[in-house]
C-alpha cells in the first residue's frame, strides 16, 4: 500500500468539515498534522503538547508507548488536544478510510471541548502556556541544578492528584468574608480598682488596646484550614515553607493538573460522543462502498467489549445512541415512567423526534458522573448485559457480583467519583499544636494502599518540612499514618 | 516537528541504571535476572520507579463491566482498569519491567564492582569471514540467477531495440541479460576467548549449591561477553569421571558417584591442548565444587595438573567452593597451600547466595 502524502489526507478535510457543520457540530478551527509512529509516541508521552518541561517521566511514557507499537501491542490512531485552534495528529501510516474515520472522530472531540461545560474554564492557549512552563522550569534548573529541581518535580507529581476537581465551577469560600463576631466577646480583663479610681486605673485607651489584643488572639487561634481543603496543592502553595522557585514549580504542576482534569471527568462522554459522530458521519455520508469492510473492522475494534473492563468508547457510544432513541420515541417523562404495561412500553413511540436535540444538550451540560446517573437505565443494563464485579477476599479473585441495576449503577458511579481516586483533604495545619500537617481520607469502602501512602507522605513531608499525617481506615479501624521526617509510623486511633 | 523526548528518554534510562546499580547486590544474589535473559536484552523488574500517589489498595475496589456470566463467576482476565474509573487496582503495579542490553548490564556490573578491563593476550583478533548477498553481478551460477532483474534487463533491451510490442509482450532474455546475485565477504573479528566451566555433580552437590553456581556463571558470562567480541563456552561435569555436556545438562544433571576432581582437570587440559592453543586464545577456566575430593592422592594429582598443564596457559583459573553439609570442604585450603607462584589462580569461598557478589569480585577483579 502506498503511503499517503500530507496532501492526500488534508484534501479530504474540507469535505468532512462541511459535513460536521451540517450536523450541527460546533468546533474550533482544526489543524491536522501527519506524523510517524515515533513522533506520535513522543507526542502522546507529552500529553499531546509539543513542548513540556523536562522530566524523565515523559521519557518513561515514550519508552512504553514506542515499544507497545513496535511489538504490535497497541496503535495510537490520533491525538487531539483541547486548544484553540485545535491541533490533531494523525498516524501517517494509516489507510485513507481510517484517516476519514479519525478525522470525523476528531471533529466531534473538538466540538465537545468547545461546548462541554466542564471544559469552559480550561486555557485554550495551553500550548503556549506549556511552553512557558518549560522555559520557567529550565531556568530553575539552570539556577539550582537538574537533580534538585527534578527531585522536587518528582515530589510535586506525587501529590498532583490532590486537587479539588470541582473547584473551577463553584466558589468554595463565598467572597472570603471575615467571620462575623457571633461568638460572645470575652470580657476584657480589667485591673482591680475602686470605682472612683476606675477612670485612672483602666483608662479607655487601655481597654481599647486590650480589646485589640484579644481580637488578634482569636484570629490567630482560628483553625487552619477553617474547612477541610480538598485542593491540597493550593493549600501548600499558600502555607508551606517554599522557596520562590519551588512555589513556581508547584504552581505549574497544579495548573497542568487542573487543565487535564476535565478530560478525566468526561472520558466516557467525550469518547462516546466522538464515536457516535464518526459512526454517524461515516455511515451516512463519508463512506465509499469499497471501504465498508475496513470501516466496519476499525469501528468494531473501537467499540469492542473487553472482558473485565468497561470500554469508555463503547459504553459512551451506546448510551448516546440510547438517549437519542428514547427522546426520538418520547420514552421519557412521567407518563412513560409510570406506565406499567410492558407491551405498551416496548412499543412506546410518540414520534417526538427530540433525539438529536437532546444529545446535543447532554454533551453540553453533563460530565461522566451526571451522565451515568441520569441516563443509565435498567433496560439499558439488561440489554447490554452489564454487571458489577467485586473482589472476593476469601478466594482472592474478582467475581461477578450482581446484575442488579442499582448495584451496577452504584459501582459505576463509585469508580467515577473523584476520577476513581481517594478523596483527601487537609483538615489541620497545626496538628497536635505542633505545626504538623494532618490530612484526612474520606473513607468510602476501599482502603488506601499502605506502601504508596507511606511514600507519598514522605514526599509531602519534604514540602511541608514538619511531620505529616493522614487519617484513614484500615481493617475497619481508624488509623493514623505518619511520616516524621525520619520514619513512617502507624498508630491506631482509639476513642471516638 | 522537533521534540525533546531524547533528553527525557536518556534521563529515564539513566535513572533506571542508577536504580539497578543501587540494587545490584540484591539482583546478583537473588538471581531475578537469570531467567529473564533474551538474546541481547534482559528484562528487570524494578521497584519504585513509579511516582507514588495516594491510591486505593490492590484489593477491594469493585467496578462494572459487560458480558455474560452469573453472579459468583470469576471475572475473566484482570479487571485491569477497574471499570470506567481509572482505579489503580492492578496487582503487581509496583513493579515496572525495564529492559537493558547485556552490554549496559555489564557496564553497571563493572562500575559497581570496580572491575578492571581485561587486557587480552595473544593475537588481538582472529578474523572470520562472512558472506552476505548484497549485490548483483553479470556472471554467476544458475542457482543464483536473479529472475526479476534478468527479465527487467531483457525488457529494457527489447524496448531500446524496438523488439517489444504491447500487443505481444513476450520477453525473452538472452545471455547478456542474465543477472546473478553476488555476495560480499565481510570480515568479522571472531571469538578468541573461551570459558571452560567445570562442576562437581556428585551426590553432595544439592540444588541450592547448583543455583549458586548458575548465578555465578551468569555474571561471569555477562562480563566476559562484554570484554570479548565472541566467547566460546564449554561445560564439563564430573563425579568420579568427567565428561563434556551442553549447557542445559550442565545445570540439571545429578550423579551419585564419588568425586575425583583430577578427572575434570585432566579433561580440561586435554580440551585446551586440542582446541585452544594458548598463544591465540584467552582461556578462562572455572571450577565449582563443594571441596570434598576422593583422596589426598587425587588432590596432589590435581595440583600437578594445574601447575603443569592448566595454569601456565589460562588467563584465569577460578575455583569456587560452595558450602555443603557433607564432606570436608578441604580442597580450597589444599590449593591455597600447595599452589604458589601463580597470580592467575583465584580461590573463592561461597557459603551462601549473599556471597556471590563478593565472589564475582574475587574472580573478575584481577583484570585478567
Amino acid at each position: 500500500m502506498q503511503t499517503l502524502t500530507e496532501k492526500d489526507v488534508l484534501s479530504i478535510q474540507p469535505e468532512i468539515e462541511k459535513i460536521a457543520a451540517q450536523y450541527g457540530l460546533d468546533y474550533f478551527p482544526i489543524i491536522f498534522e501527519l506524523v510517524d509512529y515515533d513522533t506520535m509516541s513522543q507526542l502522546a508521552a507529552y500529553g499531546g503538547f509539543p513542548v513540556r518541561y523536562p522530566h524523565w517521566r515523559f521519557g518513561m511514557e515514550y519508552d512504553q508507548l514506542s515499544k507497545g507499537y513496535r511489538y504490535g501491542l497497541q496503535t495510537i490512531y490520533e491525538m487531539v488536544i483541547n486548544t484553540n485552534p485545535c491541533y490533531a495528529y494523525l498516524m501517517r501510516s494509516n489507510p485513507l478510510v481510517d484517516q476519514k474515520l479519525v478525522m470525523a472522530h476528531v471533529y466531534a472531540h473538538c466540538d465537545f471541548f468547545k461546548n462541554n461545560y466542564y471544559f469552559a474554564h480550561t486555557n485554550r492557549k495551553m500550548i503556549d502556556e506549556m511552553a512557558n512552563h518549560a522555559i520557567r522550569v529550565r531556568r530553575h534548573i539552570d539556577a539550582h541544578g537538574l537533580d534538585t529541581v527534578e527531585s522536587f518535580i518528582d515530589t510535586c507529581l506525587s501529590i498532583e492528584n490532590l486537587i479539588d476537581y470541582h473547584s473551577p465551577y463553584i466558589r468554595r469560600q463565598a467572597g472570603k468574608k471575615e467571620p462575623e463576631q457571633t461568638a460572645p466577646r470575652k470580657a476584657v480583663k480589667k485591673l482591680r480598682s475602686k470605682k472612683y479610681m476606675e477612670r485612672y486605673i483602666n483608662p479607655p485607651e487601655f481597654i481599647e488596646a486590650q480589646m485589640k489584643e484579644l481580637e488578634k488572639q482569636q484570629v490567630d487561634h482560628r483553625a487552619l484550614p477553617e474547612k477541610p481543603e480538598r485542593d491540597v496543592l493550593f493549600f501548600l502553595m499558600e502555607h508551606a515553607p517554599l522557596q520562590n522557585w519551588q512555589h513556581d514549580i508547584l504552581g505549574i504542576i497544579r495548573e497542568e493538573a487542573y487543565y487535564f482534569a476535565p478530560q478525566g471527568m468526561t472520558k466516557i462522554m467525550n469518547e462516546g460522543w466522538a464515536t457516535y459522530w464518526h459512526s454517524t458521519m461515516m455511515t451516512e455520508k463519508l463512506l465509499h462502498p469499497s471501504e465498508v469492510i475496513d470501516y466496519a473492522e476499525h469501528h468494531s475494534g473501537t467499540i469492542a467489549n473487553h472482558p473485565g473492563r468497561l470500554n469508555p468508547y463503547r459504553i459512551g457510544f451506546l448510551l448516546f445512541k440510547d438517549i437519542e432513541e428514547r427522546w426520538n420515541k418520547g420514552r421519557f417523562g412521567k407518563a412513560y415512567e409510570e406506565c406499567e404495561d410492558i407491551l405498551a412500553k416496548k412499543h412506546w413511540d410518540t414520534a417526538a423526534g427530540l433525539g438529536r436535540q437532546k444529545i446535543f444538550e447532554v454533551r453540553k451540560l453533563y460530565n461522566d458522573i451526571t451522565f451515568i446517573d441520569t441516563f443509565l437505565t435498567e433496560d439499558f443494563c439488561r440489554e447490554h448485559k452489564l454487571f458489577s464485579f467485586a473482589y472476593n477476599k476469601s478466594n482472592k479473585q474478582y467475581e461477578i457480583e450482581s446484575r442488579e441495576f442499582k448495584t451496577i449503577k452504584q459501582r459505576l458511579l463509585q469508580n467515577l467519583t473523584n476520577l476513581g481516586q481517594p478523596i483527601i483533604s487537609v483538615i489541620d495545619a497545626n496538628f497536635q499544636n505542633r505545626g504538623e500537617l494532618l490530612l484526612q481520607h474520606q473513607f468510602e469502602e476501599t482502603e488506601l494502599d499502605k506502601n504508596y501512602a507511606a511514600d507519598t507522605l514522605k514526599n509531602l513531608q519534604a514540602i511541608w518540612k514538619r511531620p505529616v499525617h493522614i487519617q484513614s481506615i484500615l481493617e475497619e479501624r481508624p488509623v493514623l499514618w505518619s511520616f516524621t521526617g525520619e520514619e513512617f509510623k502507624q498508630t491506631w486511633i482509639s476513642g471516638n | 516537528m522537533l521534540l525533546h523526548i531524547d533528553n527525557d528518554h536518556n534521563r529515564f534510562r539513566q535513572i533506571i541504571k542508577g536504580k539497578i546499580k543501587e540494587n545490584l547486590r540484591k539482583y546478583i544474589s537473588q538471581g531475578e535476572m537469570v531467567g529473564r535473559k533474551g538474546k541481547d536484552l534482559i528484562s528487570i523488574p524494578l521497584p519504585q520507579i513509579d511516582l507514588p500517589r495516594f491510591q486505593f489498595g490492590d484489593n477491594g475496589q469493585g467496578g462494572a463491566s459487560q458480558g455474560d456470566g452469573e453472579p459468583g463467576d470469576p471475572l475473566g482476565g484482570d479487571p485491569g482498569d477497574g471499570g470506567a474509573g481509572e482505579a489503580g487496582n492492578q496487582p503487581g503495579q509496583h513493579l515496572r519491567e525495564v529492559e537493558l542490553t547485556l552490554e549496559e548490564l555489564a557496564e553497571i556490573l563493572g562500575d559497581e564492582l570496580e572491575l578492571p578491563n581485561i587486557q587480552p593476550k595473544g593475537k588481538k583478533e582472529i578474523i572470520s569471514k562472512k558472506d552476505r548477498y548484497t549485490g548483483i553481478s553479470r556472471v554467476g551460477p544458475e542457482s543464483l540467477r536473479h529472475f526479476k532483474r534478468t527479465f527487467r534487463e531483457a525488457l529494457k533491451r527489447q524496448i531500446i531495440s524496438g523488439q517489444f510490442t504491447y500487443e505481444r509482450p513476450h520477453i525473452v532474455p538472452i545471455r547478456e541479460d542474465y543477472r546473478y546475485r553476488s555476495w560480499k565477504t565481510t570480515k568479522l573479528p571472531e571469538s578468541n576467548a573461551v570459558i571452560i566451566y567445570m562442576m562437581d555433580v556428585s551426590g553432595s552437590m544439592w540444588d541450592e549449591q547448583k543455583h549458586i553456581v548458575r548465578l555465578e556463571t551468569f555474571w561471569i558470562d555477562t562480563w566476559l561477553h562484554y570484554q570479548y567480541k565472541g566467547v566460546a563456552t564449554r561445560y564439563l561435569i564430573h563425579d568420579a569421571q568427567a565428561g563434556e555436556v551442553d549447557r542445559d545438562t550442565f545445570f540439571s544433571v545429578r550423579e551419585n558417584g564419588g568425586t575425583v576432581i583430577s578427572s575434570a582437570y585432566e579433561l580440561c587440559a586435554k580440551i585446551m591442548q586440542e582446541n585452544y592453543p594458548a598463544e591465540e586464545w584467552n582461556i578462562y577456566a572455572f571450577h565449582f565444587s563443594d571441596g570434598d575430593n576422593w583422596s589426598r592422592e587425587d588432590n596432589k594429582l590435581c595440583a600437578e595438573i594445574l601447575r603443569e598443564k592448566i595454569l601456565p596457559k589460562v588467563n584465569l583459573f577460578g575455583y569456587g567452593q560452595v558450602e555443603s553439609t557433607y564432606g570436608s570442604g578441604e580442597f580450597i585450603d589444599f590449593l591455597d597451600e600447595n599452589i604458589t607462584g601463580f597470580d592467575n589462580l583465584v580461590l573463592s569461598y561461597i557459603p551462601d547466595k549473599d556471597s556471590i557478589y563478593d565472589s564475582i569480585k574475587d574472580f573478575l577483579g584481577k583484570g585478567k
